[in-house]
């Protein structure tokens, strides 16, 4: 049980690697429009 | 905002889509597809030569521009856009204008530039994939962006490689007509505050979920048993991750409780930043002490419901503000300028002053401004609440938003778009309708109290407990403070009225302040205008005694003139209006105070008062007079104005024509009389009238006041006051400051400047049904506020109580404190108030 010492404490980075992140995203606005994006991605040639 | 300005555009395109539509029909069409638009071919436009055929010219030049540019993959797209391609052919020139480029193209620090556009016809995947070719089409544009929902496009360019005109004009030609988008500023501004929000409600989201975890094992190692090591660490994650979560996204609570005591102004947030405190310390002691209960799981899922809370008040309050914005669809979308190209139409927002208006009868004023040719009657009644039409020349000034009735108009623009007088009145409009609620600062006043009674309760808690020696006197005492953070009482009141007033908005009341909706909740007393509140403010034929035949001449010879009894003979008659124009009117002439003669194809008529009609037929007149004519003019309403109309010497009709009362007038008073309301009318007008019109509605003699003057109707609802709660309706300036006094004043659709900017609610749509609408919709809100409130200070006495007889542990608190806020926030949002359907049609 003692792993829990070290796997504990590295599901925490991992969250804050996620915090980090989602924090990034909102803040450069790619949470600003939520409905475009769906579309865009279907467009996929080469240009 | 022109978000509905679009939509309206948006249905106007369609129509036209429809009628071209249409004509391709009736031009036989065939099976022959459109290569563009895949809609039918007509027989005429059918190429033989040609490898693909067009429905019409814009499907021909979209085809050609993608072909040229290596875009035909647009054609493998299954989501196309099934309508012919409807460009608007405008140059777009104002777009290159330096007033244009300075309000709205903002320079980017790689030395390009960049601006939005609301595009037109957007609504599908494969107009994104088209837009964001634009680059590809035009050279020059470094970045086409199109946000699909909003119909928003961000556009970067190089200013010296190609003007925004030709993009502009690109994308008409592509079947996307553009205007500029113009509130970037506060758009912005709202950008920054969600995102601000955003990543709060993450970040608190994130550390609840995480704290949660370490709680599960807590809890289960309480029941089933752990190793002391274990419990310590868990402990030891749970306050190391509860630390950030009070200084990032829960400083948001201490800065408002410090504001609020710094203020001395008590606020929601100092009882809640001290139930946050006195867990987060008794938290961190019992962790390093290795002894007691903690509470992060709690206070972390509390941080997290209270800003999911606030974040849904911030989108509450901007649905209002959007709806608010309908108001701007006043004025019309497009104006019509004329220039050395000759004239065409262009949207309101490029509006610039200098520019000249071309307003033909009929038309609004698109800005505020000068008339440089041509002479009218305008109806000002938005501004002034004057109902009769005002005469206009050359020299003087007409205001956006009034009403150009006789003939067309030259007007030089002077203000335009935000600066015109009704912009700056919407605006007015919006800063009131900001103002919070008296009745959430009443929940406010409440916390003073609640923070009295919650610290009393603790410290007595703690006290007869420390007296019997009760090992848990602190811990109980602790509890209490946190199960009765007041967090769904502090969202209880502005919840449950931000989404009214979202809603009302979108029905067509604007309410500028929660209080008006807990004053309307119960019947009082209302007090109505009768011109333009109950009646139509307008002159309307109302009843017709004669053969229809006549109709057409009257309305020939009408044609020309001013009047306001033309006016209602116009109104009434307009599907005449061919008829009409094909008869020949000679010798028409315009006697003051009497009426009208002329020819009509050969047939003298005289229209006008009896007087002046009998005046030229001799004495017998009267008694050649058809006898249905005659009784129906001793039966005529004495509220209406009568006029004969004769031919060639004989009367053989007579019409009165009046300020018609509202079709919905009878219904909707009845509703409001059998809700409890007392109804009473309030005019200026004759008393004659007002009797005649009160007794057709059911106002008892008494309640029908005629000869009012504004004074008189100040002093009225004052009188009123005093026993009672008054509800005044009116739309005029004679009405503004009887609105004003009362404790609730509601102003009608069409009213007077005066009457929009003191009024508490404003209803743009006419009709008084919508007075109905409102009181049943503030006594929904109410109940949903008391619902709201019972709850919460339900859940506050079973955890109090809980906590003082030393049975709460952590697990119930956890689960009790965001159950409370999270049953205030669903049972605002699905509770029944408004009814949620929007009018598309305001207006």
């Amino acid at each position: 049980m003692s792993v829990l010492f070290i796997v504990l404490p590295l599901a925490l980075v991992v969250v804050g690697v996620a915090v980090f992140a989602f924090v990034w995203s909102a803040r450069s606005g790619q949470m600003d429009d939520l409905e475009t994006p769906a579309v865009r991605m279907l467009h996929d040639d080469n240009d | 905002m022109s978000i509905n300005t679009l939509r309206v555009a948006d249905a106007s395109a369609s129509t036209a889509t429809a009628s071209t539509a249409a004509s391709a029909t009736s031009t036989s069409a065939t099976d022959t597809a459109c290569a563009h638009c895949g809609l039918p071919v007509p027989s005429a436009l059918i190429d033989a030569s040609a490898s693909h055929q067009f429905c019409c010219t814009g499907c021909h030049t979209v085809f050609g521009i993608l072909h040229e540019h290596g875009l035909d993959r647009y054609y493998e797209f299954n989501e196309k856009r099934e309508a012919p391609v409807q460009a608007s052919g405008r140059s777009y020139e104002e777009f290159d204008h330096p007033a244009f480029v300075d309000r709205y193209v903002r320079t980017l620090p790689n030395g390009m530039v960049r601006t939005e556009l609301y595009l037109e016809g957007v609504h599908c995947a494969s107009c994104v994939w088209l837009v964001e070719r634009v680059p590809l089409i035009v050279s020059g544009v470094v970045r086409a962006e199109l946000d699909v929902r909003r119909a928003l496009a961000v556009v970067e360019w190089d200013a010296g490689a190609v003007p925004l005109s030709a993009i502009a004009r690109t994308l008409d030609s592509l079947g996307y007509p553009p205007h500029p988008f113009r509130g970037v500023v506060r758009d912005a501004m709202r950008k920054r505050e969600d995102r601000a929000m955003l990543v709060r409600i993450g970040v608190a989201g994130a550390i609840a979920i995480n704290i949660m975890l370490a709680a599960l094992a807590l809890y289960s190692g309480e029941l089933n048993g752990m190793e002391v090591q274990f419990t310590r660490l868990f402990r030891w994650i749970s306050f190391g991750l509860t630390v950030p979560a009070f200084i990032w996204p829960g400083r948001l609570f201490f800065t408002g409780a410090w504001a609020s005591l710094r203020t001395r102004s008590l606020h929601m947030d100092l009882p809640i930043a001290i139930a946050l405190a006195a867990g987060l310390v008794r938290g961190a002691i019992n962790t390093i002490t290795d002894s007691g209960p903690i509470y992060f799981d709690g206070l972390a899922i509390l941080i997290f419901a209270l800003l999911v809370g606030r974040f849904l008040q911030q989108r509450g309050q901007r649905m209002a503000a959007d709806a608010a914005e309908l108001l701007h669809a006043i004025a019309p979308v497009s104006a019509r300028i004329v220039d050395a190209a000759g004239s065409h139409e262009i949207p309101t927002d490029a509006l610039l002053p200098g520019m000249i208006l071309d307003v033909r009868a009929g038309e609004s004023f698109a800005a505020d401004g000068t008339i440089v040719d041509g002479q009218s009657t305008v109806n000002a009644a938005l501004l002034t609440g004057e109902s009769r039409p005002v005469s206009v020349a050359s020299g003087e000034r007409v205001y956006a938003g009034t009403h150009n009735i006789e003939a067309p108009l030259r007007v030089r623009v002077e203000e335009a778009g935000e600066t015109s007088r009704i912009a700056k009145l919407m605006t007015q409009v919006e800063e009131s309708a900001r103002r919070r609620a008296p009745v959430v600062q009443m929940a406010n006043r409440m916390a003073g109290i609640f923070v009295a009674i919650v610290l009393t309760a603790a410290a007595l808690t703690w006290g007869i407990k420390y007296q019997l020696n009760s090992a848990s006197a602190l811990d109980d005492a602790i509890a209490l403070l946190i199960v009765t953070c007041p967090c769904a009482l502090a969202l209880a009141t502005p919840l449950a009225i931000t989404v009214s007033v979202g809603r009302a908005a979108g029905r067509g009341m604007l309410i500028k302040g929660g209080d008006a909706l807990e004053l309307l909740a119960t019947p009082a007393t209302l007090v109505l205008d009768k011109t333009g509140t109950i009646t139509e403010g307008t002159t309307a034929l109302s009843t017709w005694i004669g053969p229809e035949w006549v109709q057409p001449l009257v309305l020939a010879l009408e044609e020309g003139s001013s009047h306001p009894l033309a006016d209602g003979f116009r109104r009434a008659f307009a599907h005449l209006a061919a008829d009409a124009a094909a008869r020949t009117v000679t010798d028409a002439r315009h006697v003051a105070g009497g009426g009208l003669e002329g020819d009509v194809d050969g047939h003298h008529v005289r229209i006008g008062s009896p007087r002046f009609v009998l005046s030229a037929l001799g004495d017998d007149a009267t008694s050649r007079m058809d006898a249905t004519i005659r009784e129906g003019l001793a039966g005529m309403e004495r509220t209406l104005t009568p006029v004969y109309i004769a031919v060639d010497g004989v009367v053989v009709a007579a019409a009165g024509l009046g300020d018609r009362v509202r079709d919905d007038a009878q219904a909707s008073l009845d509703a409001l009389r059998a809700a409890g309301w007392r109804t009473i009318m309030l005019s200026g007008d004759s008393p004659d009238v007002v009797r005649a019109v009160g007794a057709s509605l059911g106002f008892a003699p008494s309640d029908a006041i005629g000869a009012a003057s504004p004074e008189d109707k100040l002093a009225f609802v004052e009188r009123l006051k005093t026993s009672g709660r008054v509800v005044m309706v009116g739309d005029g300036v004679n009405d503004a400051a009887a609105i004003a006094a009362a404790h609730v004043g509601i102003g009608v659709h069409g009213g007077a400047e005066a009457c929009l900017s003191t009024a508490d609610i404003y209803l743009t749509r006419p009709g008084l049904s919508a007075l109905v609408e409102l009181t049943e919709g503030a006594r929904n809100t109410m109940g949903v506020i008391r619902r709201n409130i019972g709850f919460s200070i339900g859940y506050n006495i079973i955890g109090a109580a809980m906590a003082v007889v030393g049975i709460l542990n952590p697990l119930i608190a956890a689960v009790l404190m965001p159950t409370s806020s999270l049953t205030v926030v669903l049972g605002s949002w699905y509770g029944k108030s408004f009814s949620r359907a929007s009018l598309r049609s305001v207006s």
